[in-house]
């Protein structure tokens, strides 16, 4: 933070306006001028949460991509697949049991074997031949999302929230003023608080294993140099399998999630890919804060743009990363190498 | 007495003698095709064939010669194809213009290449796995925008009813003259790929593939030459595209969805990106595939519906053993028959 603010200091200074701008703008309860330009604060508020809950999904699946890539230097096409494998297994695990929390675990076990599986027995064979990897990848993908056409058809799921979760909580945000004065606040599905909770303790979590723990010294130390780090007597491989195994069970629950609280439908898994590459070139690879700031600023301009912009939503997304790319292309948080 | 001694002049071989006899016979097999073929193969087959081939001739182009893994050759065809639908006549009467034949094609054409270059100068900032990743957003970006504009590319349904103007008098949906039509294309194509490779332009590009670096420092522009090579191929993609939605009749969001996109790295791929005529095997495999592969699983007893898992096991497979595609494993065949017959090598002559 120190040094970024003594080697930009006028962009921290306009930085900090921004974010000041934006939370006053949350704070407060807005006059009618501002009313007539930006609509209604409800619909603002609700956009901006949307936004920051869609953004923590899509942390939760953009995270094990790039740790994965950063890593491995894989970019595995199959994460989307891996997403949405997540998603129906843990409906199934929800459907049977009937206890939501207990799909995670088991989505995690599943998924992550499998990609254990996958880069046991796929990608150690190709190592360091990038592209057929990135081939291989597409090539899962196109199979896996045909078996999981083919086992749950092309209807949509929804997984259900157990009922402890169900319904509207009041947050203190301030929507508006009744006349005689009083505050309004705003409610908002309680499921997606939690998630969103649950999507910040996690990424503290990564941020913490990543950085004091041993695995988490090994795993910075594979990013920077894996010859080096092999070359030191370091068995890269469990190094590579761990956290492969971590990257796809992350997809998985993040599976649920997303069937949570939205649906689970055979174009998921591209629109999940998509967005991740998207997250993950906007943030920076290899770079867990930085997937955390792509996935919000993306979460962000999609439902913004949904709320204000309904066409062009899309171009939004894509204009950000068009704009990262031509001023920065390593990404945000993306080491300059 | 003197004696002229009259040395054979070294003959040159002319142009029949120096291509090999299986190319003139394939050439010839494919011009007298319709004396023999069905319309169903011509038209579905091959036509669609030469189309997807000379789509995934021009990211072997990129790939092969450039070492830029690019998967906007697609969407850089279906925006061809917009545009021959909003220029030219289609359905929608609201929003195609009814331009002349000789005006829209050019300019489909060129807004495609325009199109194309600016994805090449974005994607060009970056380099191996990035450029496929980035190409595959824009793809996306392109599929979503489509699904949901309007105003100009008429949203989820697109366009109908976009056919091929009816020059000197031959209706070109016809599955004769369209065979021939997408052939000559397919060919130009084919030998402008082959010729460009030759040229100082093809070299210095597949120079900057093997050694960026040192080609910059013998002064050549290594971005300028990547950015032509994208221009290049959209062109070639643009006229792929154009003729995909004539033969479709229609272009629609879906013409370049994500799953289409990844088929043409699949075709590419899988008939061999080191070669030009690579995707047009790949092309041949795959429209095989597609076509006839729901008939030959309900003849196993499985759903027809499952083609996409025997092309997708397909692909797995030889990208897991030949990273060359079916060119790649011909050549490994043919080395091992050569290794085989060669006495110096242990085998039998």
């Amino acid at each position: 933070m120190q040094s970024f603010y003594k080697r930009h200091p006028v962009w921290s200074i306009i930085l900090l306006f921004l974010i000041a701008g934006f939370v006053w703008l949350i704070a407060t309860p807005w006059s009618p001028g501002l009313e007539q330009v930006l609509g209604r604060k409800r619909i603002f508020l609700n956009a901006v949460l949307s936004g920051i809950t869609l953004g923590a999904l899509y942390f939760l699946v953009a995270s094990g991509f790039t740790l994965i890539f950063g890593l491995m230097r894989n970019v595995n096409l199959a994460h989307g697949s891996l997403y949405l494998l997540g998603g129906y297994i843990g409906y199934e695990v929800a459907n049977v049991t009937g206890y939501w929390l207990l799909a995670f675990p088991v989505v995690f076990v599943l998924v992550g074997a499998l990609g254990l599986v996958l880069q046991h027995q796929v990608f150690r064979r190709m190592e360091g031949e990038e592209l057929r990897q990135t081939l291989v990848t597409i090539g899962i993908s196109v199979v896996l999302a045909d078996i999981m056409l083919w086992i749950w058809g092309g209807q949509s799921y929804q997984v259900l929230s157990p009922d402890w979760l169900s319904g509207p909580m009041t947050l203190p945000l301030v929507t508006a003023l009744r006349s005689n004065g009083d505050p309004v606040y705003l409610t908002y599905p309680q499921v997606r608080i939690v998630i969103l909770v649950a999507a910040i303790i996690i990424g503290i979590a990564m941020w913490l294993v990543l950085n004091r723990s041993r695995l988490g010294m090994l795993i910075r130390a594979g990013v920077d140099d894996r010859e080096m780090l092999a070359a030191s007597g370091v068995r890269i491989q469990y190094v590579f399998l761990a956290v492969f195994a971590f990257g796809a069970g992350m997809a998985g629950m993040a599976g649920i999630v997303g069937g949570t609280f939205q649906s689970l439908t055979p174009g998921e898994d591209t629109r999940f890919l998509l967005a991740s590459l998207v997250v993950v070139i906007v943030g920076g690879m290899g770079s867990i804060p930085g997937a955390a700031i792509g996935a919000l600023i993306i979460g962000l301009a999609e439902q913004l743009g949904l709320v204000y912009a309904p066409t062009y939503s899309v171009v939004f997304t894509f204009l950000i990363m068009a704009a990262v790319l031509a001023f920065r292309p390593q990404g945000l948080l993306g080491a300059g190498r | 007495m003197t004696y002229v001694v009259r040395r054979a002049e070294p003959t040159q071989p002319t142009l029949f003698e120096k291509v090999p006899a299986i190319w003139w016979a394939i050439a010839l097999l494919l011009i007298a095709m319709p004396l023999f073929a069905s319309n169903f193969v011509l038209f579905q087959i091959f036509g669609w064939t030469f189309i997807l081939g000379m789509i995934a001739l021009s990211l072997m182009f990129l790939a092969g010669y450039g070492g830029m893994v690019s998967l906007i050759q697609m969407t850089v065809g279906a925006m061809a194809g917009y545009m021959v639908a909003i220029l030219g006549t289609s359905g929608v009467p609201t929003i195609s213009l009814g331009w002349p034949w000789w005006l829209y094609i050019p300019v489909a054409i060129l807004m495609a290449a325009i199109f194309g270059t600016l994805v090449g100068a974005l994607a060009v900032r970056t380099e191996g796995i990035y450029t496929i990743m980035i190409t595959l957003a824009i793809a996306s970006a392109f599929f979503y925008f489509t699904r949901q504009n309007y105003g100009l590319f008429n949203g989820y349904t697109g366009f109908n009813r976009v056919i091929p103007p009816e020059l000197f008098g031959i209706d070109w949906r016809q599955a004769t003259p369209f065979y021939y039509l997408t052939l000559t294309c397919a060919a130009l194509s084919y030998f402008t790929v082959v010729y460009v490779s030759r040229s100082p332009f093809g070299l210095a590009l597949q120079g900057v593939r093997d050694n960026p670096r040192r080609m910059g420092a013998l002064g050549f522009s290594v971005t300028a030459h990547r950015i032509l090579a994208y221009t290049f191929s959209s062109v070639i993609a643009a006229v792929g595209g154009i003729l995909l939605v004539w033969q479709n009749s229609q272009v629609s969001p879906g013409t370049a969805g994500i799953p289409q996109v990844i088929d043409i790295l699949v075709i590419a791929v899988v008939g061999g990106i080191k070669r030009p005529i690579g995707p047009f095997i790949g092309a041949l495999i795959y429209v095989l595939l597609r076509v006839y592969s729901p008939d030959v699983l309900l003849a196993f007893g499985l759903s027809g519906e499952r083609f996409k898992l025997v092309i997708g096991l397909g692909f797995l497979i030889i990208v897991f053993f030949s990273p060359d595609g079916v060119l790649g494993l011909w050549e490994k065949y043919k080395a091992r028959r050569a290794a085989q017959t060669d006495p110096l090598r242990g085998g039998r002559s």
